[in-house]
């Protein structure tokens, strides 16, 4: 981690040290791929080239939760260096690569090995259509999964008389713990194992996700990037063309929705 | 039980061919014969080598998936069991009578998947054989060839194909593998533009389908001997049919009549499938053998799909394909049971799905908002359709925790499986026994098999491009004789 990172702030963009105040009403820039990017003090190369509408891919960072900085889909160059976007601090006269041929690679490559780590089948999938996972593969040209995959053997836990869990579909996130953990208040989900052997973990005594008190109504019901955690009963209600991602990709859905969270 | 040529007594001192794969066919089919040093025939079998596994690994998933993932059985006809899994599935949200808007909306995009499926089997897949002959040089049966040599019938087959495809997309998200069947009902209907689009071609889709009957009709009495007895296979008739009789695709009562077409049983619930309906197991295919329980296994098996279906209702309730129907019941003796008669009632049902069509546009239910019906939750659910290859069950049970626990498929061609296996038993003994094999008589044997199925697996294999080599082995494994053909069509 470098001592640009702010991975441990509990809001990135609140001001750091005495004086930042000052310094944000000033006008700084920041050149991402060749173009000045604006940003205030305290803000991330990943908020910052979004507020100012230029995307760069992600997928475990959310505007509402701290970075996390797992997914590794954000890397950009940064005068040279591989840094997270959504981790690391915007600086005056900082040159960020982002859209290149060498870093939309390396991202595939990621893409891939989340693709075979899981089961990840498009064609039987409700979120297909919805799934950030997907419209990324779309949006960076994943034209096949390269490696081999691993066909893990996982579950579903449909204990829950409203929401249901496809463990085969889960990409490490950890969207639905923090949710759940900082804005639910429930502590119900968390990643427990090392390595090849991660998964993710329900908070109860049966390890049952109906053996806690979840509610679909919960922050951590309604987050998922993925189609891991869904509700039960929808399947596939939406027509194909009336999809997020079918006529849109993520490039331009992801800053949207955050203009129209604002 | 076995059958005559199913096993030899001996086959230890026999030689054995392997058609294999079998061409022009979709999925993956092994036919093996064996043959004594007279070349004499001792056995036959069709073989599906291609587990597919769907009733096992849909277990442990949402009911809701269901109708989308397991019409990933099959490129071809998938609407088939995407209504059928929607069928089964409305019984277990509670709404066996669906909103009239989804009911016609499924009921239009199975006449689209049956016209284009057939188009596909017909002109597409079987013409190749019966407008240039079975021992046709290799290189001509193919429809590039019937592009060149007959330029109208090729356009006429890819565009009937090309519309129902059409419907397809429309009423179902995409044309191949569509979303909007869910159980309880549809997720989208139809508007105004789309309606209109649909009516544009209609009536030339009549008329060219009109066409295709007379094609058959006029192919069958131009060998007469060759068609009514080319692998002939005498059997049982199943389907469903309407209530009052009529021919039934989407939604009917089970009806099975016997060779000489008396009724062996009528309007059986779908429900009660299992009491009238046995699958047998037999260690040398992956395939089920079905039979009609009151008969028992030797001689319950049955036929399915147009042949069976247009012999098995008392009419058919648009004008033109009645007319056809009739013309082809002239050659009903009582029952037609040729096997090349396949194709003509392949073509008449195609003129019935194009009339339904035509009539279902000006229907105003098709452009409702009453999309989805739900009631008392149910643990099972089933769900019988007529495919284009014929009656298509699906059978689920779902738990209190909304996954499905059980899953029973008898696909059209496991209910086939008898009479493809009768029919190239009849073909070897006709035209193989004693004879020395070429690549033209062994082609013999693939055409009974597309005159049923082109769709061996109910699998996603791409059409075509199947290489064919086949072995003459002697008793002490040498191969005498090799001959091997390149990649046939598409």
């Amino acid at each position: 981690m470098t001592n640009e990172s702010v991975a441990k702030a509990p809001k990135s963009t609140a001001p750091s040290a005495p004086g930042e105040a000052l310094q944000a009403r000033e006008t700084r820039l920041f050149s991402l791929d060749g173009k000045p990017v604006a940003f205030t003090s305290g803000q991330t190369i990943l908020e910052a080239a979004t507020a100012a509408g230029r995307y760069i891919p992600h997928l475990c960072a959310h505007p509402d939760f701290p970075p996390h900085s797992s997914c590794k889909l954000c890397v950009v160059k940064a005068n040279g260096r591989y840094l997270s976007a959504c981790s690391t601090r915007a600086r005056e006269g900082l040159e960020v690569e982002s859209n290149t041929p060498e870093l939309n690679g390396r991202r595939r490559t990621l893409l891939q090995m989340i693709f075979v780590e899981g089961n990840h089948y498009c064609p039987g999938c409700e979120k297909s259509g919805f799934c950030d996972l997907q419209a990324l593969a779309y949006q960076l040209e994943m034209q096949n999964p390269h490696f081999s995959h691993f066909w893990p053997d996982r579950t579903v836990d449909a204990s829950h008389p409203d929401v249901f869990i496809d463990f085969n579909r889960c990409i490490f996130c950890e969207l639905c713990v923090r949710a759940s953990r900082d804005v639910d208040g429930k502590h119900i989900f968390a990643l427990t194992g090392r390595g090849i052997k991660k998964h993710l973990c329900i908070n109860s005594r049966t390890g049952k996700l109906g053996d806690t008190d979840f509610s679909a109504a919960d922050r951590a019901a309604n987050i998922c990037p993925v189609g891991a955690i869904l509700k039960k009963h929808v399947g596939f209600s939406t027509p194909i063309g009336k999809r997020t991602y079918d006529a849109t990709p993520i490039s331009v859905v992801s800053l949207a929705s955050l203009e129209a969270s604002k | 039980m076995s059958f005559a040529l199913e096993t030899a007594s001996h086959p230890e001192n026999l030689k054995r061919i392997a058609i294999d794969p079998v061409s022009r066919v979709e999925g993956h089919g092994k036919v093996t014969i064996l043959l004594d040093d007279n070349n004499h025939v001792h056995q036959v079998r069709l073989h599906i080598v291609e587990f597919r596994g769907f009733e096992r690994f849909i277990q442990g998933r949402p009911y809701w998936e269901v109708p989308v993932v397991v019409q990933r059985l099959c490129g071809i006809c998938p609407v088939s069991h995407h209504l059928a899994g929607s069928k089964a599935l409305d019984w277990v949200v509670g709404a066996p009578q669906i909103s009239p808007t989804a009911e016609k909306m499924r009921r239009l995009m199975h006449f689209g998947q049956v016209l284009q499926s057939h188009a596909v089997h017909f002109f597409h897949l079987a013409s190749p054989d019966l407008l240039f002959g079975f021992d046709a040089e290799v290189g001509k049966r193919n429809i590039l060839n019937v592009a060149a040599e007959y330029p109208d019938i090729a356009r006429q087959g890819v565009l009937l194909r090309k519309y129902g495809q059409e419907v397809i997309r429309l009423t179902a998200g995409k044309k191949v593998h569509g979303i909007s069947s869910v159980p309880g009902g549809i997720h989208k209907s139809l508007n105004k533009e789309e309606i209109a689009f649909l009516k544009q071609d209609i009536g030339q889709m009549i008329d060219w389908s009109v066409g295709a009957v007379e094609l058959c009709k006029r192919l069958y009495y131009s060998n007469l001997p060759l068609y009514e007895n080319f692998a002939r296979c005498e059997s049982n008739l199943l389907s469903l049919v309407r209530p009052d009789g009529a021919l039934e695709l989407y939604d009917g009562l089970l009806r099975a009549r016997d060779s000489k077409r008396k009724i062996i049983f009528d309007k059986v619930d779908n429900r009660d499938y299992h009491k009238v309906i046995t699958e047998e197991v037999k260690s040398w295919s992956y395939m089920k053998f079905p039979h009609i329980t009151a008969l028992g296994r030797e001689i319950g098996w049955y036929k399915v799909g147009p042949l069976a279906r247009v012999q098995n209702c008392d009419f058919i309730d648009t004008p033109l394909a009645e007319e056809m129907r009739q013309q082809f019941m002239d050659t009903a003796k009582p029952v037609n049971h040729a096997t090349l008669a396949y194709h003509w009632a392949r073509m008449i049902e195609v003129v019935h799905c194009a009339e339904k069509i035509r009539d279902m546009l000006d229907d105003p239910d098709l452009q409702g908002n009453d999309l989805l019906r739900q009631g008392k939750r149910a643990s099972e659910g089933i769900g019988i359709i007529e495919a284009p290859r014929g009656t298509l069950f699906h059978h689920y049970h779902v738990g209190d925790d909304d996954l499905v626990t059980m899953c029973n498929l008898i696909v059209s061609t496991t209910s086939n499986n008898q009479p493809m296996n009768e029919a190239i038993r009849s073909v070897a003994r006709e035209y193989l026994d004693g004879e020395r094999v070429t690549e033209g008589l062994l082609n013999h044997i693939e055409v009974a098999i597309r005159a049923y199925d082109p769709c061996l697996s109910c699998a996603t294999h791409a059409l075509g491009q199947m290489p064919l080599q086949v072995e003459l082995v002697n008793t002490d494994g040498t191969v005498i004789d090799t001959r091997t053909r390149g990649a046939d069509f598409i």
